[in-house]
């Protein structure tokens, strides 16, 4: 298996920039996240990795060996794509050790990896089955099935789920985790969707208009967002932003927001101009005491939680609540929020160094 | 607005029954989601009511009259596809006029600006009104089949999955505002969904379909809080319910043989051992993933918990569901 390292890669496509200046590194062994919209340049990133395309410049390392010019079929990595292809005239078995024969292994070996490859994936019941028949789910599992028997350095997949309906989409993502839980091999993933990201990967980069926005691990982004984007793009609903008018200076912990002072984390860097202070839902408190007030737009039923949407002084904030909680459109209540959960962005929409997300964050 | 009544309908296509006995009240001003997997009768339940097929036994009424014999046009129900199909020679506006200017509505010209600047403005897609419909992205051309609907005021608007083709940030967006302008209006919704996050969100009732049968029908929180069997219970809730048997953690009540357990139906740091096999960090919130006698069951705690995957947690069951052999909640 393998670690895969990428440096300054740039793509275009004539006068069109796909990837301005990506770097960041896949450890042995994770199972790595490509988040974006689309059009971001996640998947030309995973199609440079591959070698599906090359990198107009930068470089690409996969076991510190530089691969960026290379063809796919020289780097010893496995695609799999959200519309998986298989041999519709041949059968289960013969469709998972395609790949093998192609390549000249003796007979009894092909055999002995298919069976171990069909045990993994608990599909040992349908190698003899034609694979018109199958479910989405087994197909998809023979789809993995191929990757997996030519025991490459590493997977790369294109939102392998995009085409499944939500329930069936959150069963194969528990599988596909799990089964790499218990192969380890690197793997580097492309989807859209934020939640599939949070959920399943080790590590994230988070990519919009061709540029990487930030890359860590999952619970760091969400806290500590290094862009507005990023703290809307994940999360849902999205981190609220509470625009202002004013000037923050270094050393300082707390901003007005509409006459009323916030404590927020000490900032390490000053910024002034249209400010943004950034909360997520469940940092928002009730409380009748409190002097800044929202208005109840909305509430939103969700089982264990609700989500009400307050109408304030600097736009719409949205808060996560126990749904025990008894609250009524129409009624005005005050908001508290976690000092120690704020971020502050300047305008341009970048966060600014605090002494809570300098840790995660150390930019410049 | 009017209320919407099916009485004991059935319906097959073939050999496939679709709906077997469905008796439903949509009452006057609610906002009612029907719920299942692809295959429970939705749809059909749908075409039912906007005329565009005919039950083959029972019968629907709306506002009172029975509408045996009454073709949709008559019916004056307004309904929204999954699938949008606008008029692609025609631009927004005219695409979203259209309803308007029928002959029998002459609709004066002022009301029809007006309504089309509202609708348009509620789906964000006033800046696009002067485009040709061919020239709008999916999203956007759903926008303007839902907006067709709104303009018009019909007895009741029937909505076919109409967000499952936008992307989740639009999606988050017009839950909200499709609940506001139902509630503000108060008219009369029969909405169409596989996704549980819009049918507890937006429904004042949901109504649980399972092959063709209607097995449950109230407000979101009293079918989340008090199923009436496994199958009603895993349409709400993420993660989703853990179902195990039911002596797993002793105590179980005569005639049940599966337990069912909600995150918020299981006691953490009391009771007893399970262990960790994943943690999984979804930002607001963490889900463990935890094997207690060999059974795999998945919980949610606080978002920056210390436990790691290897590692034990206590756990006990907090007044939970117990159901019996056929699925029926019997405690």
């Amino acid at each position: 298996m393998a670690q895969i390292r990428i440096e300054n890669v740039r793509k275009d496509f004539g006068s069109f920039n796909a990837v301005k200046s990506s770097t960041f590194t896949v450890e042995d062994g994770e199972f790595f996240m490509l988040l974006g919209p689309s059009g971001c340049g996640k998947t030309t990133t995973l199609r440079m990795m591959a070698g599906l395309e090359l990198p107009t410049s930068g470089q690409i390392y996969i076991d510190g060996e530089e691969v960026g010019q290379k063809r796919a079929s020289q780097r010893d990595i496995a695609f799999v794509f959200q519309m998986f292809a298989l041999y519709p005239h041949l059968n289960v078995g013969r469709n998972i050790s395609y790949p093998l024969i192609s390549q000249g292994m003796p007979k009894a070996e092909v055999k002995r990896k298919v069976a171990e490859v069909a045990e993994i994936l608990g599909i040992t019941g349908i190698l003899d089955k034609p694979v018109g028949g199958l479910s989405g789910g087994d197909r998809q599992r023979v789809a993995l099935g191929r990757a997996i028997v030519r025991n490459p350095k590493a997977f790369f997949m294109d939102e392998p789920l995009g085409a499944l309906d939500a329930e069936f989409r959150e069963h194969m993502a528990e599988e596909l985790r799990a089964l790499h839980d218990r192969m380890g091999a690197t793997t580097v993933y492309v989807t859209h969707d934020q939640l599939e990201a949070m959920q399943m990967g080790d590590k994230i980069v988070v990519m919009n208009h061709g540029v990487v926005e930030q890359f860590g691990v999952p619970q760091d982004i969400y806290d500590w967002p290094a862009t507005r984007f990023v703290a809307q793009f994940i999360g849902s609903p999205p981190m609220n932003f509470l625009e202002f008018q004013g000037t923050v200076a270094p050393d300082h912990a707390h901003v007005s927001l509409g006459g009323t002072d916030f404590a927020v984390p000490g900032v390490i860097e000053g910024a002034s101009g249209a400010l943004t202070f950034g909360i997520r839902p469940e940092h928002v408190r009730l409380d009748d005491a409190a002097p800044y007030k929202g208005r109840v737009l909305a509430t939103e039923y969700l089982g264990t939680t609700q989500i009400v949407t307050f109408a304030t002084a600097n736009g719409p904030v949205k808060a996560r609540i126990a749904s025990a909680d008894k609250i009524t459109p129409g009624q005005t209540t005050g908001l508290n929020f976690d000092a120690r959960t704020v971020t502050i962005f300047d305008p341009a929409g970048r966060a600014l160094l605090s002494v809570a997300n300098q840790g995660v964050l150390r930019h410049g | 607005m009017a209320e919407v009544v099916l009485r004991d309908v059935s319906k097959s296509y073939g050999p496939q029954v679709a709906l077997q006995g469905v008796g439903l009240t949509v009452p006057d001003g609610s906002f009612v989601v029907l719920l299942g997997p692809t295959g429970a009768g939705k749809t059909t339940t749908l075409r039912m009511v906007a005329g565009l097929d005919a039950p083959d036994r029972g019968g629907i009424s709306i506002g009172g009259h029975d509408m045996a014999g009454v073709t949709p046009a008559q019916r004056n129900v307004a309904m929204v596809f999954q699938q949008y199909s606008l008029y692609p020679h025609l631009t927004v506006r005219e695409n979203l006029e259209f309803p308007l200017k029928s002959p029998i509505l002459r609709t004066p010209r002022a009301d029809i600006d007006r309504k089309v600047a509202e609708v348009a403005e509620t789906l964000q897609i006033s800046h696009k009104l002067d485009n040709k419909a061919t020239a709008l992205s999916g999203g956007e051309m759903q926008r303007v089949s839902i907006g067709r609907a709104l303009v018009r005021n019909p007895s009741v608007y029937l909505m076919d999955e109409p967000l499952s083709s936008l992307d989740a940030k639009l999606r988050s967006d017009l839950r909200v505002e499709l609940k506001g302008i139902q509630a503000n209006s108060g008219a009369t919704l029969l909405y169409v969904t596989h996704d549980q996050i819009e049918a507890m969100t937006m429904a004042t009732h949901v109504g649980v379909l399972d092959r063709g049968r209607l097995v449950q029908f109230g407000p979101p929180r009293e079918i989340y809080e008090n199923p009436v069997s496994v199958y009603a219970a895993i349409r709400l809730g993420q993660p989703r319910i853990n179902v195990l048997p039911a002596d797993v953690f002793g105590g179980a009540p005569n005639g049940a043989t599966q337990i069912g357990l909600r995150p918020e139906q299981i006691v953490q740091g009391e009771g007893e051992e399970a262990t960790v096999a994943r943690v999984e960090h979804l930002g607001d919130q963490t889900r463990l993933h935890l094997t207690y006698k060999s059974h795999a069951l998945i919980t949610v705690t606080d978002a920056h918990t210390p436990l790691r995957s290897g590692e034990t947690v206590k756990i006990r069951p907090h007044q939970p569901f117990y159901f019996d052999a056929t699925g029926a909640r019997v405690a």
